[in-house]
């Protein structure tokens, strides 16, 4: 590794500059452009992009910067914003996970419908021992069964949909205890709520951006995103790599399941139908390569952020919430379109 | 970092250009349509999806009310049904961007007590439309067609329509523990003279409201009783499904086949004869009404509160003596949808 790459992530502590991770392309597009560089970071351009779209909605409408609106975009993005977490450690194996958001919603419906008669606390260890059994059923159909993870998170996304649905009996489960919802909750000034929630998810990308660029596990899934195969010769046992990887993900997942009842205290098996589409979204965004071991959490925070922003920012200027969905699509494209960019540099 | 940089190095001035190039077009065109001014009346509409006929005639609606009264509308809606986070999302964004009143189609009426509590804390009038939260009295007031008697008018007509016949009695419902979906089959059952679990019933199918859904429990439960003579459905989706099982059982003739919305499509296929009558409701009332009240709120205090029937009409061209009704033609001028 060249000195400036080391001197840049250990210089902060910061989720931004700790996520930004080791940066494979720096080494070899290492031209002295300052530009170049910079962009090179995958948390450049969307950082970029977020305050640019911030000081766009704060200069035309009187409502978006306002300390209370803001800290309503932190609330908004969470339950999305968590499950990304998850799935940006599946992205940067080369993976991707289209089952996050059914895991989550039948873990929900799981907590809700247990939580009705139950202990509070059992119904959220249950919830989390449904999420990492679920995903680690990805991670097995992935390794064991080398199935390719798109079809595998396809499979189990339909399958645990209709799960969910047949566990609840298409009923949905109101949340009475103060312990599942609390994530909704927290101190507030005047009209902004840092919500605990809010707090939740700044705390786990922190620590899993650290995990990633500060471990000697980190390491070794970004090798794996690289080159599984160059992976192994460096004794690295990728599959169990992998297997933990899912798995791990299901923590996150299990997380979001505990955000999602503290956002709208109802455990409904018809809700987040497209929450890993949006996941996936935020992660891309966020300058996470499709093709792996490129990225970080710090990229999916602004990622999720942008989405909401730009949905918030919109109503706020009284226009069709339809453009957003046009803006966020452009985005997603624009941000592939510079990771292939980037890409090719790196293999020139 | 300076233009001079960009133009230096090819390569990662296509970056920078491209990443530039579309925050630019995405500004520009928002500074050209975007700026709401403060004193503004913001109207805010949350429907269930953007793509159900019912909610798109609502926005329609309220959007001409909007305009002829000189307020602004700001419409959001959940991306699927279910979507209780996309709507509880979009009241929040409604509240932050000064909504004077919120009209609310909810997706689930105990999903979202928490955020319109917020909402009427921060002094915004809130107005459920179609569909009622649990408990009704956490909004302002409920803008909606009285479902059960939607559904005693449905009960009625079908009875009276049979005659002396001895019922034996279908139930397509929708989603079970919906209010909508308990509301119209109580009042089928009032209006057609049955108590719940009476032996006429000879079962009932969950629809959740679709077409295929409908014809697949359908054709279950004439297999399992071929004397069905009457058939209760959630709404004219569920009935057109329920009307191709019936006519591949050959019994399409036999079979009183009634139905509850009045969507221009199930209109058509009353006057085709395929259901024979359907309670039409009026979701554009509903909307309109709803930004009636937010003008009056706005400029006198005024609040609408309770439950205000926006009203629901029998429409068959078979008329029964001693039940009002309203031919097809009627129908198709006030359906809604296509």
């Amino acid at each position: 590794m060249p000195e400036p790459e080391l001197a840049s992530t250990a210089a902060g502590s910061d989720a931004g500059a700790a996520a930004a991770g080791p940066v494979p392309a720096v080494a070899s597009v290492w031209s002295g452009s300052t530009l170049r560089e910079l962009f090179s970071y995958p948390i450049t351009g969307p950082l970029f992009a977020l305050v640019v779209i911030v000081l766009v909605f704060s200069l035309t409408t009187s409502t978006f910067l306002n300390a209370g609106n803001l800290s309503l975009i932190l609330q908004q993005s969470v339950v999305v914003g968590t499950l990304a977490l998850g799935q940006t450690l599946v992205i940067l194996v080369s993976g991707i996970d289209l089952a996050n958001g059914a895991i989550m919603v039948l873990a929900t419906v799981v907590i809700g419908s247990y939580a009705a008669h139950g202990d509070p606390v059992t119904a959220l260890l249950l919830g989390l021992v449904v999420c990492v059994a679920a995903a680690s059923l990805n991670g097995l159909a992935v390794t064991r069964f080398r199935l390719p993870p798109f079809i595998a998170t396809l499979g189990m996304f339909t399958i645990l949909t209709a799960a969910a649905r047949l566990y609840s009996q298409s009923r949905s489960f109101p949340i009475n205890s103060d312990l599942i919802t609390v994530l909704g909750t927290g101190p507030s000034i005047g009209t902004i709520t840092i919500t605990y929630g809010s707090m939740l998810w700044i705390v786990l990308t922190i620590v899993l951006g650290y995990a990633l660029t500060q471990s000697a596990w980190g390491v070794r899934v970004y090798a794996i995103g690289n080159s599984p195969i160059a992976a192994r010769l460096n004794g690295i046992n990728v599959n169990a790599m992998i297997f933990g990887v899912y798995g791990l993900a299901g923590v996150f997942y299990a997380f979001g399941a505990w955000q999602a009842l503290g956002r709208t205290p109802i455990a409904d098996p018809s809700g987040y139908q497209i929450a890993n589409l949006d996941s996936i979204t935020a992660v891309v965004i966020g300058g996470t390569s499709l093709f792996g071991g490129r990225g970080g959490v710090a990229g999916t925070f602004v990622g999720a952020l942008i989405v909401v922003v730009l949905k918030n920012g919109l109503t706020q200027a009284g226009i069709d919430s339809l453009y957003q969905q046009i803006a966020t699509g452009f985005l997603v494209m624009l941000a592939v379109g510079v990771d292939q960019f980037l890409g090719r540099g790196r293999r020139a | 970092m300076s233009s001079l940089r960009i133009s230096t190095d090819v390569r990662s001035g296509t970056v920078a250009r491209s990443t530039a190039a579309g925050l630019v077009i995405f500004g520009t065109a928002f500074a050209v349509t975007g700026h709401a001014s403060a004193d503004e009346v913001i109207v805010g509409l949350v429907t269930k999806t953007e793509v159900n006929p019912f909610f798109v005639k609502m926005r329609q609606a309220a959007e001409e009310e909007a305009k002829a009264k000189g307020v602004k509308l700001i419409a959001r809606a959940g991306k699927f049904d279910g979507d209780n986070e996309g709507q509880v999302t979009a009241i929040e964004d409604l509240i932050s961007a000064g909504a004077k009143g919120i009209l609310v189609t909810p997706n689930n009426s105990t999903g979202m007590l928490g955020v319109i509590k917020k909402a009427r804390e921060a002094g915004v009038l809130v107005i459920a439309l179609d569909t009622a939260t649990d408990p009704a009295d956490a909004v302002d007031a409920t803008f909606a067609t009285d479902n059960f008697q939607a559904g005693v008018q449905q009960g009625a007509y079908a009875r009276k329509a049979l005659g002396d016949k001895k019922p034996v009695l279908a139930m397509l419902d929708g989603t079970p523990g919906g209010t909508v979906d308990t509301f119209r089959h109580n009042g089928y059952l009032k209006g057609f003279g049955l108590a719940e679990g009476d032996p006429a019933i000879a079962g009932s199918a969950i629809t959740n409201g679709a077409q295929d859904k409908g014809q697949v429990g359908m054709e279950n439960l004439l297999s399992k009783n071929g004397d069905i003579n009457a058939v209760y459905t959630i709404n004219e989706p569920a009935a057109a499904g329920a009307y191709a099982a019936l006519k591949s059982f050959g019994k399409e003739a036999d079979v009183m086949l009634t139905s509850i919305d009045g969507g221009c499509a199930g209109v058509r296929n009353v006057k085709a004869g395929q259901i024979a009558a359907t309670v039409m409701q009026f979701p554009y009332k509903m909307a309109a009404n709803g930004v009636d009240a937010v003008v009056e709120y706005a400029a006198s205090g005024k609040k609408p509160s309770g439950f205000v029937n926006t009203g629901s009409f029998l429409i068959t061209d078979k008329p029964i003596a001693g039940i009002d009704s309203k031919d097809t033609e009627w129908g198709l001028k006030n359906c809604w949808g296509d």
